[in-house]
């Protein structure tokens, strides 16, 4: 289990050139410890989405420092040269819609992961069972992604995410197409995966069901964050 | 690693086959029109081993008996026979003309011949090879002619007695067999209208009709409703002669034209079907770019329906050429079933062309090839977009 945690530091985006140069992240510091789920909030245009990106290693910031457990992902136009496995090894992505691959079953899905790390199918589905049985959908494990309920969905999508244990998750908007009480457990299936695979896991979302929930909020508004203490146990 | 083309590929089944039956239609179209370009060349080789000839000896300056028409007189073959290295020679005519039965036409080519000589018919599914010296023919399957059915051919009715088959024209047209004398009078002989005009004329003419010269107009009258020409002679050589020699010396001595059998082959693929060749040939490069085209439009509105989940594969780490990948192997799987309906429709359906459709196992090895080739070349476009597809796309903003 790897469970490093992820810490960024003067992260900056710019986009474009010249007069036309837009900052999309100015000044942004967050530390997420392994284990903890915190909240990311702000309004449209704050930089959430490219923050995240950054965090996703989809983009690459223009300046800061980014690591990843122990290892430094990004640091001053400096990044690691394969991005793609680490997205692959290292970051759980969980989306507002589940976005399951339609052509593989549930098990599949999730052991999909596994296997592009190169991991045997045997034990890739394995590992898929394990995690299907603990998010309580394994007994979907042959269904098609379009016979399952929208709360089925996320679970499998969150255990794709958990699939190569991977010491982060980045969560957008996990919970919005759901209703209150489906909302309500997946994030406390997100904190009990957080607990178990001492997973960092950071929540971006507008959903004001769930933000009480957070023990730790980041806020972001103009491209820099801030720190608030939550209401939540998490 | 499993394979996520054959995974997509089984979720829409229903789709990929439907798509996958209609590309092959139109590959079974284009395996048939190589089939009839085989089956033409495959005529002009079953004319020629039917004819039972090494040498066609026809008008000097002329390409005939298939490819132009030719006159010669019937007793050449006997000036032929005496030529050293020649064991058999046989008159015989070729005429391609509306053979009617009832009140239905029928194209043949009405073929005349001596019975037990080359040109003969070399075998028969049913029925007898014609004995009587008038009146009696022997038809290709073909025809649709069944034994005892009465054909008229010009002026006169014949009895089917024999069939056979494979017995066609270099254009397709089934044979009619009949005896020489008779088809020499359906292909020179004029009608009696224009026979009794013709008596007239030359009686009017004074300088045929001499009253000192007794006999001469009726000589001249003789000779004129007289038919002793054919189209060609056949000749077959005796062991150990060579054609060639053979062929140049008939050349030479006699003032005709002679062809070996190669020469003959020449003339009929490379002269007489060369139109035919280029018309079917442009036609496959048509029906190769309208497959392509439509491989490429599927293979494109397919990827373009799965941006989505491509996206989300590239963010979740799948390599570049997983992702090309799958849609090569879906645009292979989409010519794999093509060509599986293909090549079946083209088999199932040859054998109601009215011409002879052949279809060679080497050209649908090389229509496969062609098909896989063009489906991994209309594969590129889709390729193209899903490799620009960003990942970030997944994650929205």
């Amino acid at each position: 289990m790897k469970g490093f945690g992820i810490h960024i530091e003067g992260l900056r985006k710019r986009y474009g050139e010249g007069d036309a140069a837009v900052d999309a992240l100015k000044e942004v510091n967050m530390t997420v410890a392994p284990g903890e789920v915190v909240g990311l909030i702000g309004p449209s245009g704050s930089g959430k989405s490219t923050l995240l990106k950054c965090l996703g290693a989809v983009i690459e910031p223009s300046a800061g420092r980014m690591t990843l457990g122990d290892e430094v992902i990004f640091e001053d136009g400096w990044k690691i040269p394969d991005l793609r496995a680490l997205r692959r090894d290292r970051i759980g992505f969980v989306f507002q819609a589940p976005y399951l691959i339609p052509f593989l079953d549930v098990t599949d899905n999730v052991a999909l992961l596994p296997m592009l790390a190169g991991k045997p199918n045997g034990e890739a589905r394995k590992r898929a069972n394990e995690l299907l049985d603990a998010l309580d959908v394994g007994h979907r494990a042959k269904a098609n992604p379009s016979q399952l309920s929208g709360g089925e969905q996320q679970r499998v999508a969150i255990a794709r995410a958990l699939a190569n244990q991977p010491p982060v998750i980045l969560a957008d908007e996990p919970t919005a197409p759901l209703d209150s009480e489906r909302a309500l457990s997946v994030v406390r299936i997100l904190n009990d995966m957080a607990q178990q695979f001492r997973t960092a896991i950071i929540v971006v979302t507008h959903d004001e069901k769930i933000i009480p929930t957070f023990k730790r909020i980041y806020h972001i508004r103009d491209g820099k964050t801030f720190e608030e203490r939550g209401l939540g146990a998490a | 690693m499993i394979s996520l083309a054959g995974r997509d590929i089984l979720h829409s089944c229903s789709k990929f086959v439907l798509t996958g039956i209609g590309l092959g239609l139109l590959i079974g179209v284009t395996l048939s029109m190589a089939g009839i370009y085989r089956g033409m060349v495959d005529d002009a080789k079953a004319l020629l081993n039917n004819s039972g000839a090494d040498i066609w000896v026809v008008q000097q300056e002329t390409q005939g008996p298939y490819a132009e028409s030719s006159s010669l007189r019937d007793d050449v073959y006997r000036a032929l026979l005496a030529l050293p290295g020649i064991s058999r020679a046989a008159n015989v005519t070729y005429l391609t003309m509306q053979v009617r039965l009832g009140n239905t036409d029928v194209r043949a080519m009405v073929v005349g011949f001596e019975p037990g000589q080359p040109g003969e018919p070399g075998y028969l599914v049913a029925g007898r090879q014609i004995t009587r010296s008038h009146y009696e023919a022997v038809a290709d399957v073909k025809t649709g002619f069944q034994l005892g059915d009465t054909i008229r051919i010009r002026r006169h009715d014949y009895r089917v007695v024999g069939l056979t088959r494979r017995m066609v024209s270099s254009g397709g047209d089934p044979m009619v067999f009949i005896p020489l004398k008779d088809a020499q009078e359906a292909q020179f002989l004029k009608d009696n209208d224009a026979i009794l005009n013709e008596r007239a004329r030359t009686t009017a003419n004074p300088s045929l009709n001499r009253p000192g010269v007794p006999g001469l107009l009726d000589a001249i009258l003789a000779s004129q409703n007289a038919n002793h020409n054919v189209n060609a002679v056949l000749v077959q050589i005796a062991p150990g002669a060579e054609p060639e020699q053979l062929a140049s010396e008939i050349r030479r001595w006699k003032h005709l034209q002679a062809f070996t059998r190669a020469q003959m082959e020449e003339i009929l693929v490379s002269k007489l079907i060369a139109t035919s060749a280029k018309q079917i040939g442009m036609f496959l490069v048509i029906l190769a770019i309208v497959s392509a085209a439509i491989v490429a439009f599927i293979i494109y509105t397919m990827t373009l329906g799965k941006i989505r989940e491509i996206a989300v594969l590239k963010l979740i780490g799948t390599r570049n050429r997983t992702i090309a990948g799958m849609i090569l192997q879906q645009a292979m799987g989409l010519g794999l079933i093509g060509f599986m309906v293909g090549k079946t429709v083209a088999t199932l359906w040859a054998p109601f062309f009215p011409k002879f459709v052949l279809l060679e196992p080497g050209d649908a090895v090389r229509g496969f090839i062609a098909v896989m080739l063009i489906c991994a070349l209309a594969s590129t476009l889709a390729i193209r977009v899903a490799l620009r597809v960003d990942p970030a796309t997944a994650i929205g903003g």
